[in-house]
């Protein structure tokens, strides 16, 4: 469904992705993971069309993403959703509004369909009875399951989670990884994951890519990645503190620097 | 270069906002929302400013115009420099401060919490659904504020001038109507206005729209919005001046 090809991009001098190719199957969750910092928002950004790459082309049901005029664009994002790791909800709309915002943009149903298919929406996402609510009166679990319920509002195809676990106490984190699962094979979605909670992220994905100084690092099911020989993919995938990445940041030698005067 | 380059970001800017009038038409309940937010809240700040304004030019015309014996003519000097002056340029400096400010802030937080990102990925254009309605109440407030700074002036100044100090009523306003021309002094009035709420719109919300997504960010571009805001119009007041009354 998603096909990456050669993609380099960069931030003033420094290179994010360095010529990587990476293909995401349709119906599958597949999960982008790398240590902070390595561009995994970034590479959403890009097949979401909101950045564009030095070179090399994503192609999305064989359509260049970054070759397709703005109204060509907004019409694949319409059948894209993303859930954004701030849950980024209009916070002057209530959650209900929040979810209705998109239907009400995109569409002519009249406002009682509308109530009716926030309310599915909602359902899903276990927060009917928090409608009434106000972005600022949710916690941060229930912000990201009203942000998935919104990203779910068109029906798309595709759903883009940046993060969904960062920051989440057990209980919403359960919750989110049983919804990211079901959500997915109930609708048969298309599902990219980027985090870098290995073991959550793990537990629902298809297919893992492993993402480091703007090369893929490692690749394959979550058995093959446990299974694999790669000293850094098993220290990332094991969370070891040390191995070829190492503990310590680069320093003159320890000794010397204490006993210098 | 740094300028130059942001002045060309920020007039493609504003050729999308403006192309957004359509938009912003189809959907008056959103341009109703901001004129309320951007118009109507400043009500209270521009008519007590106008009228402590008015009351100082009523004070010391009385006390300039007493030395010449032309106190009478205290009406036009109070009506002319507020139509002409200090209705357009100070409307627009305090709208910059409290509209404008709140403009750039507000913005500034949509950026840094990703809700005009998560607006673009719901293939909605946050420059038509936000920007532009917002831009239009500013551009149809300041002119509608600005009169009633110098309709609140005008009264300030009776109030110092006729009321405290006891010049006469009836020169006051019989002078004032006599010597106040419509398209001179008002119509001109009107036109700086108009210029300086398209000014203090552009600027605030391209600065909100630019901003480093921080919180120190916002809080140097919603300095920046109210800084280059006063300068712009402090500018073109001054070219407008020399253009409308420049020549005897």
């Amino acid at each position: 469904m998603i096909s990456i090809s050669n993609l380099t991009f960069s931030r003033g001098n420094k290179k994010i992705f360095d010529n990587i190719s990476l293909d995401i199957k349709a119906h599958k969750i597949t999960a982008i993971m790398g240590p902070s910092g390595t561009g995994k928002t970034t590479l959403l950004k890009l097949i979401a069309g909101q950045l564009k790459p030095d070179s090399g082309t994503i192609l999305i049901d064989q359509e260049n993403v970054h070759q397709l005029s703005r109204a060509s664009l907004y019409t694949l994002r319409k059948n894209m959703g993303m859930l954004f790791q701030s849950g980024a909800l209009l916070t002057d709309m209530s959650v209900y509004d929040n979810i209705a915002f998109p239907i009400r943009e995109h569409t002519q149903l009249p406002e009682s369909m509308i109530r009716t298919l926030v309310l599915m929406k909602l359902n899903a996402v276990g927060l009917r009875g928090a409608r009434h609510l106000m972005p600022n009166e949710l916690s941060g679990g229930m912000a990201r399951r009203v942000a998935m319920a919104r990203a779910l509002a068109l029906d798309p195809d595709m759903i883009l989670y940046d993060e969904p676990f960062t920051g989440q106490d057990p209980i919403s984190l359960g919750v989110l990884v049983k919804l990211i699962k079901t959500l997915n094979q109930t609708l048969h979605l298309t599902s990219i994951v980027v985090s870098h909670d290995v073991q959550e992220t793990a537990s629902i994905a298809d297919y893992v890519y492993l993402i480091s100084e703007g090369k893929i690092a490692g690749q394959g099911t979550p058995e093959e990645l446990d299974n694999t020989e790669s000293d850094w993919v098993s220290q990332f995938m094991r969370g070891k503190a040390d191995g070829p990445v190492p503990f310590h940041y680069p320093a003159d030698d320890f000794s010397n620097e204490l006993l210098a005067p | 270069m740094k300028f130059l380059a942001k002045l060309g970001r920020s007039s493609l800017f504003l050729y999308a906002i403006l192309s957004g009038f359509g938009y912003t038409l189809s959907r008056p309940g959103l341009l109703i929302k901001q004129l309320y937010h951007i118009g109507v809240l400043t009500f209270w700040l521009i008519a007590i400013s106008g009228l402590f304004v008015g009351m100082v030019l009523g004070l010391q015309g009385v006390y300039t115009l007493s030395t010449f014996g032309a106190e009478s003519s205290l009406g036009i000097m109070v009506a002319a420099s507020l139509v002409r002056e200090l209705g357009p340029v100070v409307s627009a400096l305090l709208f910059a401060g409290r509209a404008g400010s709140a403009l750039t802030a507000e913005i500034g937080l949509m950026k840094a919490t990703e809700q005009l990102s998560a607006m673009e990925m719901m293939a909605i254009d946050p420059l038509k659904y936000i920007m532009a309605p917002r831009f239009f109440a500013g551009f149809i407030s300041l002119p509608l504020l600005a009169a009633l700074f110098s309709a609140v002036g005008v009264l300030g100044g009776h109030l110092a001038g006729v009321d405290l100090l006891h010049v006469d009523a009836g020169s006051y306003w019989s002078q004032m109507q006599s010597a106040i021309d419509f398209h001179d002094d008002i119509v001109n009035g009107i036109i700086k206005s108009i210029i300086f709420a398209w000014l203090v719109s552009w600027i605030a919300l391209f600065e909100g729209y630019d901003a480093n997504p921080t919180s120190a960010g916002i809080s140097r571009a919603t300095t920046r919005t109210v800084v280059n805001s006063a300068f712009a119009i402090l500018l073109f007041d001054f070219l407008l001046t020399a253009l409308m009354f420049g020549t005897p």
